[in-house]
């Protein structure tokens, strides 16, 4: 039994100009002890995607899926009271702006107790020192010094740190990690990355951890999901993904990367734009942009099909004949 | 080649706080950075929050003054010359932002932005100024009917085009670029890189390219300077400086840059600690509370910003390490 | 859908953008009370223009034989005193038609007078920064110790009683309000990037202030004016019926009241009216600003 099981899941939010899809048919699954990037541009619906999973998507925005599974319950039929049992305590978030994603009136310390009182955890003569410890499982010195700290007296790496305290406070089965460094310097950055591997590993959490760093993809996970345009359009191991990605999305965003530019040649690039809400395509979204793209491709949605745990959403999806040869 | 830009021992300190019963404290934002711009080339300054970067891209488009040290333009020094001599010196220094969501004005035209630095220094009349926008729109690859948008109606990456053509405007030989890609998508960000490039090499710019990317540092610039607390710590050629890192922050940034490419992953070693806090720099290496390699005289001393060969770097133990 | 281009820059047609002001009235017809408010001030704008036109009377014209008539419906009312008649006989309708013009005309000049002076200052006291911007706000804190009513009253008891005086004195009292909001919104644009972009262009500081950072504070301060209207209409009524606005015979709904309270038992109308319509321009202007406000706000926005 998978701990996270997803099913063509679907948001939409009512807008000025009409109904938007920002995720269209997109599927997770997720073992304990397994580590799934996804990974997308800005606007792909990567974070609205486990909002939605977390049951934090509100009106205007509308979740449907055909099956939407964790640790064997179906999130779908709980109430909001069942819902806010599992929420918080088997399954956990991290988001991307630490300082500004805690609340600037309390201090850290009564912030991490909230979580645990929530959730009873805890005893409540025990609270401070399950505080005090988890304050040191993440890594900051002289915890105890620091329960009486406001957010905006530490610095942001600290701040995440506080976050994931708080994640982790109710021994989470899953933890979902929406860009938990982009907004963190780069040596914070790995502390921080350092940090949640190891708690995924001692914990034998699922980390599910949303990032548009194709390096920190590489670096952290086990499998990979690419999201485009809501839809997700390539889903594999990591290596195979680096070495030999499907989707002609998922090669030309490894080609546009500064790391794979050769001298000071000029990278290659993705002509196009991402399609919004008024020029979506008939046939694959991706089409427009696409260099292999056919008459096929541009009046049929293709839908993801391939091995087990390869698929791609393409109707021709690259195979690598030799070492980086493509062919439609 | 001609010398754009030169940097002698820059400082930026900021007195801060003090009142009745506390003494006034220094942040010293910038403490000693020097280096030489030539044109058609780019030096990039890498750095995390804290380094100073941004205050030295307010010296170098002359917005503030050094405390200590001397700026030439042009081999112009640029503190004890006049306020217009200033001004006119000014103009050939322009700034991208990082933000592309904030360094457009929201209420003006693209074409209005566009024409704003010309029609701030008199230069031609209104006919002439719009033929000149729109020709700039072109280079930068702008549709002309684009010319009466507002920026909320371009993507991140567009907007970018749009402060990258305002800042040639005024065809200024040097562009100090603060972390101009570090806020677009990958794909996005290929562009943008793609066009400075192509714009450096036909108008001979030189760039100040600040980032903390360093892949993207590896891609564009000629010359790394790194940072740290307001310090230069190493500065070499791109090639010399990533292939053989001399100083230790500077290995422990290349270790902590996540990349796609096994063979660029260096040994993963995690530095602990956090940047000291800028008003009480340590005495000695600002780099000492956290370097693996610590020893007392580090602590005590601050190193010197000397040569290594081909480089310069500022730290006692530079050859052995 | 239309036929792609797949060709490098080329991008799928879009319909257009819809014009901002158009998107603007979307935004704010949503809201059916501010619609309301608008409808109604069209309404007092109308009659306020057309006066002359609309009204049987002169407003200071008295009547001898009717004094007190009733209105028009009720028993002894009659057909050329629509609304009735005051003490000494002059056409309650036509006194509040011009009434009309009269608020209007206070509202727009309190506001455009506060608004002015208090932007200026605000946005001299943003740029300049160090004791030019304390010697302002510490002016305005001083301002903002006295009740406004209060403050309104002892500028007027030194200048004379009078509508113009009366104006002055409440567009005193709506400074520190403007300068206020005004010095707010630019300090959080200087911070802002598109600034020092200009800056660096080489653009002097008056350009900086009423070229770039001014349309940009707009929003708030729009807002601030739109409600301050109201407020002005309400302010000048009050000192009108303390007798230190407009002097009678000038139809000014406040003054009217003022000259009213004796007779609420024996002719209702004469109080009731002017307080209606008070009550219902004020009303009316709110509820245009709030409606503004939540169509202006962007992260209202869906």
């Amino acid at each position: 039994m998978h701990l996270l099981e997803i099913r063509n899941l679907a948001v939409e939010f009512a807008t000025a100009r009409g109904r938007f899809r920002a995720v269209d048919g997109v599927d997770v699954t997720l073992d304990a002890r397994e580590v799934l990037c996804i990974v997308g541009e800005s606007g792909c619906g990567k974070s609205v995607a486990m909002l939605a999973a977390m049951g934090l998507i509100d009106w205007p925005g509308r979740v449907t899926a055909d099956a939407m599974r964790f640790d064997g319950n179906d999130l779908a039929v709980l109430s909001a009271r069942q819902r806010r049992q599992v929420v918080g305590k088997d399954m956990a978030m991290v988001f991307q702006e630490p300082t500004s994603s805690l609340n600037p009136c309390y201090p850290v310390g009564w912030q991490i107790a909230e979580a645990l009182r929530t959730h009873h955890a805890v005893p409540r003569n025990k609270v401070r020192d399950r505080v005090v410890e988890l304050l040191d499982q993440v890594g900051i010195p002289a915890p105890a010094t620091r329960l009486g700290a406001f957010p905006h007296q530490l610095s942001g790496g600290m701040n995440q740190r506080v976050m994931i305290a708080m994640a982790i406070s109710c021994n989470p089965k899953l933890l979902i990690a929406d860009e938990p460094t982009t907004a963190l310097d780069v040596t914070i950055q790995k502390q921080i990355l350092d940090l949640l591997v190891d708690l995924q590993r001692q914990r034998g959490m699922g980390l599910v951890l949303i990032t548009h760093d194709m390096g920190v993809v590489a670096e952290t996970a086990h499998r990979v999901q690419v999201m485009y345009a809501g839809q997700m359009v390539e889903e594999q191991g990591t290596e195979g993904l680096f070495a030999a990605p499907r989707h002609p999305y998922t090669a030309a965003l490894l080609d546009a990367l500064p790391e794979r530019a050769l001298g000071r040649a000029r990278l290659p690039t993705i002509s196009g734009m991402v399609p919004g809400i008024d020029d979506r395509p008939q046939g694959c979204l991706f089409a427009p942009r696409c260099r292999y793209a056919d008459d096929i491709c541009r009046m049929v949605p293709p839908v993801l099909a391939g091995p087990a745990g390869r698929r791609a959403r393409c109707h021709y999806p690259i195979v690598a004949a030799t070492a980086g040869e493509a062919t439609p | 080649m001609s010398v754009l830009m030169e940097a002698q021992d820059l400082r930026r300190h900021y007195p801060v706080g003090g009142g009745l019963f506390t003494a006034k404290g220094l942040v010293k934002a910038i403490d000693g950075i020097s280096f030489v711009l030539r044109d058609g080339e780019t030096l990039a300054v890498v750095g995390e929050s804290g380094c100073g970067k941004s205050t030295l891209a307010r010296m170098a488009t002359l917005m503030e003054p050094p405390t200590d040290g001397e700026l030439l333009i042009d081999g112009k020094p640029t503190s004890t010359a006049a306020e217009s001599e200033r001004r006119r010196l000014r103009l050939n220094v322009q700034m991208v932002f990082q933000n592309p969501y904030g360094s457009l004005n929201p209420r003006k035209t693209v074409g209005s932005i566009l024409e704003e630095p010309l029609a701030l220094n008199g230069r031609g009349d209104k006919s002439a100024r719009e033929h000149a926008a729109r020709a700039m729109m072109d280079r930068v690859g702008l549709r002309q009917d684009q010319y009466s948008r507002y920026p909320h109606m371009f993507s991140g990456g567009q907007r970018q085009r749009i402060a990258i053509a305002r800042a040639l405007m005024l065809n200024p030989r040097i562009v100090v670029a603060d972390e101009p890609v570090s806020a677009l998508d990958v794909s996005i960000q290929a562009q943008v890189l793609n066009l400075m490039m192509d714009l450096q090499d036909e108008f001979r710019l030189a760039y100040l390219f600040i980032s903390h990317d360093l892949s993207v540092v590896r891609l564009i610039a000629r010359e790394v300077l790194v940072l740290y607390c307001g310090r230069p710590v190493e500065h070499g050629s791109k090639e010399n400086v990533f292939a053989n890192p001399r100083h230790p922050y500077t290995r422990v940034l290349l270790a902590a840059t996540p990349s796609v490419d096994p063979r660029h992953r260096k040994q993963t070693v995690a530095v602990k600690g956090e940047l000291p806090s800028p008003l009480n720099p340590p005495p000695g290496c600002a780099f000492a509370s956290r370097c693996p390699h610590v020893t007392g005289r580090c602590t005590a001393e601050r190193p010197e910003w000397r040569k290594l060969g081909d480089r310069m770097v500022a730290c006692h133990y530079a050859e052995s390490i | 859908m239309s036929e792609v281009d797949t060709t490098a820059g080329a991008r799928p047609a879009t319909p257009p953008m819809p014009n901002r002001y158009v998107l603007f009235w979307r935004s704010f017809a949503e809201n059916k009370g501010a619609v309301v408010g608008l409808v109604v001030m069209i309404i007092l704008m109308v009659l306020a223009i057309g006066a002359d036109v609309i009204v049987p009377h002169s407003p200071i014209e008295q009547f001898r034989e009717a004094f007190l008539t009733p209105p028009v419906w009720q028993h002894d009312g009659s057909w050329s005193f629509l609304l009735g008649t005051d003490d000494v006989g002059r056409d309650m309708f036509s006194r509040l038609i011009y009434g009309a013009r009269l608020s209007l005309i206070i509202g727009v000049s309190v506001v455009t007078l506060s608004l002015i002076f208090g932007t200026v200052l605000g946005l001299t006291a943003a740029f300049s920064g160090g004791v030019i911007d304390t010697v302002i706000m510490r002016i305005m804190d001083i301002l903002l110790v006295f009740p406004s009513l209060l403050l309104a009253i002892v500028i007027v008891a030194i200048l004379g009683p009078g509508l113009f005086n009366a104006m002055l004195a409440v567009a005193v009292t709506y400074l520190p309000g403007f300068t206020r909001l005004s010095r707010a919104s630019a300090l959080s644009e200087l911070a802002r990037d598109y600034v020092t972009a200009t800056r660096c262009a080489g653009a002097g500081r008056v350009h900086l202030m009423f070229n770039t950072v001014l349309p940009n504070c707009m929003a708030p301060l729009i807002v601030q004016a739109s409600l301050g209207f109201s407020n002005a209409i309400l302010d000048a009524a009050a000192l009108g019926f303390l007798g230190l606005g407009a002097q009678p015979p000038t139809p000014e709904w406040g003054t009217m009241l003022a000259g009213a309270m004796q007779y609420y038992q024996r002719a209702w109308w004469v109080l009731t009216f002017p307080g209606l319509f008070i009550l219902i321009t004020v009303q009316a202007f709110n509820l245009f600003g709030d409606g503004l406000r939540d169509a202006l706000d962007p992260k209202l926005k869906r």
